[in-house]
């Protein structure tokens, strides 16, 4: 156990030294997602009234693409100077490998999610504060961490990586979003707890299942 | 390379064997089976439909086993295979989608509709148009074998989940939509013996298919395999 | 400091490895001794930096035997990982970390006691310990490969292997690169480097190996008259690319 928590904490540690260095990544994701929720506003003529049907939706389209992007970008980073190729060379177990780089982004989108949803609860004009919201969120992010750690890890090494990671994410990551958004709007709307004994568990499926084929898959992504 | 020739006279066979399945299927369908008392002739793109839907399913569990062994392997061949039935398998999702857009129209009274059948279908069209990106973005054959089983694996995978995902939302979203017969009517025997049949017919057509382009890879790599040689000694 | 081992330090025999229907290596045989220093010439692109890569376990040959300090490469590679020291064309630094929290987060992830004692030791190898504190970003090209070369040596592994590491340095590091590597193989552990730079190369006192058409060809024992026909072949070889 500790032989993949340490390296994975060390991993952890680097990437959070390396944002706080730099603090590109969260400024772009923050500014990217604010945009979305504005289009959205225009787009979908939010009113009072429609709001706990729209604001789900609006919520998870904008953490999703916010995740694309800010995985993108974790791992462009490991390719500048190499930095994924050193991390191989040295004697850590690839599993350790895939789980340092996906929580770092779990950790860093939970961050990015946490600025901004007081940030939709007040643009929206709902309430933020209910434990089922920030539970669902949660394994919701996950999930993306998790599938999306692992197509970033191949995207970046191909042609068009901008377009791949999307491509190969949104079709898997389908579940996550409807589960999410169900989940969401049963936490915001009116009647809390219908539906969620069937979403939340969902997620979990997702998360575990994940978790265990993720990190197996990933030792043949990395090694030539 | 000894077991061609074997290989050349089943994918013969097969070819022989699938076209005369689907002339006497073709008449079945378009001769033998009853008109539908209500759907009319539109009815007949189910004997199409539910064969075609089923054999791309097949096509891409087939996708995840040759996925898993090459990545415990590292065996080419099972890449070789892999690679043949997902692209068979697009196509036949493709045609499933097409034929179901068709036969929903009247059955539901609107071309599209997010039932989980059709809406799964549609995920695995773009999980499997994917798998086909990665290949051809892949810088190199052996980059392209090892991504797109981590495609083949994780989407297949997936697709259950999916499925269920749809079913749960689609019992809070009732579609507003619901055509006079949303409720698929018994079948009579003769129209589910003209089914087996045309099923068997298209898991021939599926098989040759998939031996055919996997006979073509063969070729490829062979020639590959020969072009190296040659660069070698300095060609 | 001398360090005791045992059996051949690299033993590579028929190694292959092609890209698509591209050949790289094939037929490749190598053994080296402990104690030996390689110098490893070759045009560009005849497969120098694939070698090193399969070597260090960043790639995968296609077939073929290979064991780095007795450890098999396909079936133990973290054994390997963690006796190879690395120096290739990137870095593999962060720009945004100092020099000294670079080599400290690998000394980490190699498991090493004390990895600020032993990255300062590291970086004052190689000049760098006044500017350890600076980000890498800040550095010029030839301090980020001093950096990178401390970053390969600071778990003292008993092999090295370096691509190219003279490029981009000037003149006094490159010397100091000299000094370092050949200590490093006279306290009886391993080094491999390839250039293609034949003034430096035939300058060093090493084992000389000329890489072509897929095989290594190393240069007889020292004063024969294979000596002279080795060195026209490498001039011959490198002039060719050009």
């Amino acid at each position: 156990m500790m032989q993949i928590l340490r390296p994975v904490l060390i991993l952890v540690g680097k990437d959070i030294l390396l944002e706080w260095r730099s603090r590109d990544l969260v400024v772009s994701v923050l500014v990217f997602s604010l945009l979305i929720v504005v289009v959205f506003n225009f787009a979908l003529n939010v009113t009072p009234q429609r709001v706990t049907v729209l604001a789900p939706g609006i919520i998870w389209v904008t953490f999703a693409f916010a995740a694309t992007l800010a995985m993108n970008r974790s791992f462009v980073r490991e390719m500048e100077q190499g930095g994924l190729a050193g991390l191989l060379l040295s004697p850590v177990s690839r599993d350790a490998i895939f789980l340092g780089k996906a929580l770092g982004s779990f950790l860093f989108m939970l961050l990015v999610e946490a600025a901004l949803l007081p940030v939709f609860g007040a643009l929206l004009n709902f309430s933020v504060l209910s434990f089922t919201l920030v539970l669902t969120i949660a394994m919701a992010t996950l999930g993306f961490a998790l599938v999306g750690t692992l197509f970033s890890a191949i995207a970046v090494q191909t042609r068009s990586r901008e377009i791949m990671l999307p491509v190969l994410f949104f079709p898997v990551i389908l579940p996550v979003i409807i589960a999410a958004v169900e989940a969401s709007s049963a936490s915001i709307g009116s009647e809390p707890g219908v539906g969620l004994n069937r979403w939340l568990p969902l997620l979990a499926i997702f998360d575990a299942l994940f978790l265990v084929i993720c990190p197996w898959v990933f030792a043949v992504v990395v090694e030539e | 390379m000894l077991g061609n020739g074997i290989r050349q006279n089943i994918t013969g066979y097969l070819v022989v064997l699938s076209g005369l399945f689907m002339l006497a299927d073709l008449y079945l369908i378009f001769v033998v089976a009853p008109t539908d008392a209500v759907l009319g002739h539109v009815q007949r793109v189910f004997y199409f439909h539910v064969p075609i839907a089923i054999m791309s399913f097949l096509a891409f569990f087939l996708v995840f086993l040759a996925s898993i062994a090459y990545v415990v392997r590292r065996d080419g061949k099972w890449d070789r295979l892999a690679h043949s039935c997902a692209e068979v398998g697009v196509v036949f999702v493709t045609l499933a989608l097409l034929t179901g857009i068709i036969w929903g129209r009247p059955l539901w009274n609107t071309w599209w509709t997010w039932e989980p059948r059709l809406t799964t279908t549609l995920i695995l069209w773009l999980i499997y148009v994917s798998y086909l990106m990665i290949r051809s973005y892949a810088s190199n054959q052996q980059q392209a074998a090892r991504y797109s089983a981590v495609v083949g694996i994780v989407g297949f995978v997936d697709v259950p989940i999916v499925y269920y995902s749809v079913v749960w939302w689609r019992s809070i979203h009732p579609s507003p939509v619901v055509g006079p017969f949303a409720q698929a009517n018994a079948l009579e025997p003769i129209m589910l013996w003209i089914l087996l049949f045309s099923m068997v017919t298209f898991l021939l057509l599926f098989a040759y298919l998939v031996a055919e382009r996997t006979a073509l890879r063969n070729s490829e790599d062979r020639l590959r395999g020969m072009r190296l040689v040659l660069r070698r000694t300095g060609r | 400091m001398p360090v005791n081992l045992v059996g051949d330090a690299i033993k590579l025999e028929g190694l292959e490895k092609s890209f698509g229907d591209w050949p790289v290596l094939w037929d490749l045989d190598l053994t080296l001794g402990w104690g030996q220093f390689l110098v490893l010439f070759g045009a560009n692109g005849v497969g120098k930096s694939t070698l090193l890569r399969i070597l260090s376990t960043q790639a995968r040959a296609d077939a073929g035997k290979a064991l780095i300090a007795g450890h098999d490469l396909r079936r133990n590679p973290q054994a390997v990982r963690s006796r190879v020291g690395v120096v290739a064309h990137q870095t593999f630094l962060y720009d945004d970390l100092t020099a000294l929290e670079n080599l400290v987060y690998y000394g980490r992830l190699f498991g090493l006691n004390d990895p600020e004692k032993k990255a300062d030791e590291a970086l004052s190898r190689l000049g760098m310990d006044r500017r350890s504190g600076q980000r890498l970003r800040n550095l010029s090209h030839g301090m980020q490969k001093r950096v990178a070369i401390a970053r390969a040596i600071m778990h003292q592994p008993p092999i090295l292997l370096l691509d190219e590491p003279e490029s981009g340095l000037d003149r006094g590091s490159v010397e100091l690169l000299k000094k370092l590597l050949q200590e490093w193989a006279a306290s009886g552990r391993a080094v491999v480097m390839t250039t293609h730079d034949t003034e430096l190369g035939f300058s060093w006192t090493g084992q000389l190996g000329l890489l072509a058409e897929g095989k290594l060809h190393l240069r007889g024992p020292e004063g024969t008259g294979d000596s002279t026909e080795f060195h026209r072949r490498v001039t011959v070889s490198l002039g060719a690319s050009r």
